[in-house]
């Protein structure tokens, strides 16, 4: 049933000629040298608009000026940026890689609905109504859907389809569950409206210091998943017989992605598309080798969400639009554009 | 639960082979799965899956019960004998009016929306050979919310006009899914990674005009979306009707070609299926399903994704098993609509919330014993 294409595909990129080699490390580098330009640019671009002087004043020279006020206040909303969008991204590569789907993202597990449910309870049960009182619920939300989904989708002899399933059913579930809350209660629907689309506006400090220790843990450990997730990508009969532990892998991987994609979307609500869309586009020019997919996508996604924040606060000025719409509409072409241009580059 | 479903099995087999008993039925010899040949005098044959089919009839059966107690259910409870034999001609006065006009078309609607979400999400599962390539994930519903909530949100229109909006977002989401995903021919992976890349834009496109909607409008939106059946009448059920009456056969007729495209295309070419006729065909019958379904009720949430799995999970079949969802479908809705009413009292809460916690549910519960019986 699934989207699969013939181990013979993939092996060839693990021992990749030294040349193609270089080219992916220079790619990677300049993708850097991009995400700094996009950082650069997020900072400077907004309401009150600042020069590249006025920026590197605010960094390294601050002296209480109010260009030097304005870099402070989106330098957290920049990192915020920085870190939800590498997370995102890592996350989603991780879960198509373990879901051996095309379509796996954090919805895809329930983290979304997870995280949701848990908001629209905050906000109608318990009354919490500030943006950095989400954080803990969202995240244990999303925390507690990643756990069922593992225990109902088959801890022992899990496999991608049977960990969509259940994380389709629980968020069907969980879905229904919002869905109710917000017609009985319209001051929550009022509220969940503005969560949903997905926005940076939530960036403080406070905000980033609660999801930080979260974030670096996750990345570290998805990173560290390289290798044995493209043993799993041969499918199961074929890792299993290369030596690879699948049971624990797929345990991490799901740790991982739930970790990643929870404390991001209590960050910044749920930004779906980052996740799905990122791997698709750094698969198509680096093969299926996650040891390269991983850091790409860390890399390209936080582009893609801080680029999207920037032009949200250039179209709509002097208010904005949120990241989590620009993205998909700005996105969702550009996606559409690679996939019919691209020979489709197969999980 | 189990003998009562093999006693049940057996007593459809012995049905299935009393019909048969016209047309001269042999029954092949048991293979590992109940299949039987029935062979006609005139040569043809048709293979019966005993169980598929039991499961249809239980299915339909459900869906029947559940429609004549959820006839009788509302402000004005009405005994399902009395429903019934309203049904037949000879109620009441009073209880001829509440079940013709107000009722009967409302549960006819909710079948036939059930029905056409089962079988276009079958039938996109099947094309896209992906369990969760649901009008849902390809963006179907979430185009015909755009057009919808352009309706509400932008022009403040009445039902009758929301409903032209979706049906109109529905339709031009899938032409356009369609035609971005040609190039020499649909293939089935990039048909769903172009629909997800719709669904984001569309979802998107939602969300922006709920942020922007007064919040009178938002909240009409949000009972839209979920998906309702309260105050449908006979002129949704007469379009939605004809449809299906057109496109199920169709469809149907097809399903042998469907079910070969499984094995890839070139295998089914090879056995003299005209791959892309038979794609373009199924794809635009199930476009058409979804569209009208949605317009007439709303995006009734994850029937389309669930009904498929737990039909497929219930016939223990491999293949695209059309009929079975088809019939789940319509049980699904009408039983969650009828949960909704018990629970919530007449027309407080939209169907679609519902729908959303049973399927989930049950769809758990059944991948749950799977795992104890040590089937996947």
């Amino acid at each position: 049933m699934l989207v699969d294409s013939p181990p013979e595909q993939r092996a060839d990129s693990v021992s990749a000629p030294p040349t193609r080699r270089a080219l992916r490390a220079v790619g990677l580098l300049v993708s850097v040298l991009i995400l700094v330009v996009v950082a650069m640019a997020s900072i400077a671009i907004g309401a009150k608009q600042l020069s590249m002087g006025e920026v590197w004043h605010g960094l390294f020279e601050s002296s209480g000026t109010y260009g030097d006020v304005v870099v402070g206040d989106r330098i957290s909303r920049t990192v915020l940026g920085l870190l939800a969008g590498a997370a995102l991204g890592l996350a989603g590569a991780v879960l198509q890689a373990l879901t051996r789907n095309p379509l796996a993202d954090p919805g895809l597990l329930g983290i979304n609905a997870g995280a949701s449910a848990a908001v629209v309870t905050a906000i109608t049960f318990f009354g919490v109504t500030s943006l950095s009182g989400y954080v803990w619920f969202a995240f244990l939300g999303a925390a507690a859907v990643g756990a069922m989904v593992w225990f109902l989708g088959g801890s022992r002899g899990a496999t991608p389809v049977r960990l969509a399933l259940a994380g389709t059913a629980i968020s069907a579930a969980l879905y229904g569950y919002l869905q109710a809350v917000m017609i009985m209660d319209n001051a929550a629907l009022n509220k969940m409206r503005f969560w949903t689309v997905g926005s940076l506006t939530s960036a403080t400090d406070s905000t980033i210091k609660q999801v930080l220790p979260f974030l670096v843990v996750g990345m570290v450990l998805a990173l560290a998943l390289a290798r044995p997730l493209n043993a799993m990508e041969m499918g199961d009969d074929t890792a299993k017989a290369l030596g690879a532990n699948l049971n624990r892998t797929r345990v991490l991987s799901m740790l991982a992605a739930t970790v990643l994609c929870g404390a991001a979307t209590a960050a910044c609500g749920p930004i779906v598309f980052v996740g799905l869309m990122v791997p698709h586009v750094v698969r198509s020019f680096t093969g299926p080798d996650l040891r390269w997919i991983l850091p790409y996508a860390a890399v390209l996604s936080p582009v893609l969400l801080l680029g999207a924040d920037v032009l949200g606060r250039i179209v709509a000025r002097p208010s904005e639009l949120q990241v989590g719409i620009v993205t998909a509409i700005l996105g969702g072409p550009v996606f559409i554009f690679l996939v019919r241009r691209r020979r489709t580059a197969q999980l | 639960m189990k003998t009562a479903v093999k006693s049940d099995a057996k007593s459809a087999s012995k049905n299935a082979s009393k019909n048969a008993a016209k047309s001269e039925a042999k029954s092949a010899g048991r293979t590992g799965r109940s299949n039987r040949a029935v062979r006609t005098p005139g040569g043809l044959s048709v293979r019966l899956d005993v169980r598929a089919l039991t499961v249809v009839i239980l299915l339909l059966l459900a869906a029947l019960a559940a429609s004549v107690v959820l006839i009788g259910t509302g402000d004005f409870p009405i005994s399902a004998g009395d429903v019934l034999k309203t049904l037949a001609g000879d109620g009441n006065a009073g209880q001829e009016f509440i079940v013709n006009e107000l009722r009967l078309p409302r549960v006819l609607v909710g079948l036939l929306v059930g029905a056409s979400l089962g079988l276009g999400g079958a039938l996109f599962q099947a094309l896209s050979r992906n369990p969760l390539g649901s009008p849902d994930i390809l963006g179907l519903g979430q185009g015909a919310t755009a057009g919808a909530l352009v309706v509400i949100v932008l022009l403040s229109g009445s039902a009758t006009q929301v409903t032209v909006g979706a049906l109109a977002g529905g339709l031009a989401t899938g032409l356009a899914i369609y035609l971005l995903a040609w190039k020499r021919g649909v293939h089935g992976y990039r048909l769903v990674l172009v629909g997800i890349g719709m669904s984001a834009i569309m979802t998107a496109v939602n969300g922006y005009l709920l942020t922007k909607a007064d919040l009178v409008d938002a909240a009409r939106a949000v009972v839209w979306m979920t998906g309702s059946l309260s105050g449908r009448d006979w002129a949704q059920v007469w379009p939605l009707l004809a449809l299906c009456a057109v496109l199920v056969p169709l469809v149907l007729a097809n399903a042998r070609g469907l079910r070969m495209m499984e094995m890839g295309d070139d295998v089914s070419y090879a056995l003299g299926v005209r791959v892309e006729r038979v794609r373009l065909l199924l794809m635009l019958a199930a476009v058409l399903l979804t569209a009208a379904a949605t317009a007439a009720a709303g995006p009734v949430s994850f029937v389309a994704l669930t009904a498929p799995q737990l039909a497929r999970r219930l016939t223990r079949s491999p293949g695209p098993n059309l009929l079975p969802s088809l019939c789940m479908g319509a049980a699904l809705l009408v039983t969650a609509d009828w949960i909704s009413q018990r629970v919530f009292g007449a027309d407080q809460m939209p169907v679609g919330v519902v729908t959303g916690v049973l399927g989930g549910v049950y769809l758990l519960w059944l991948l749950v014993t799977e795992r104890k019986a040590g089937r996947i």
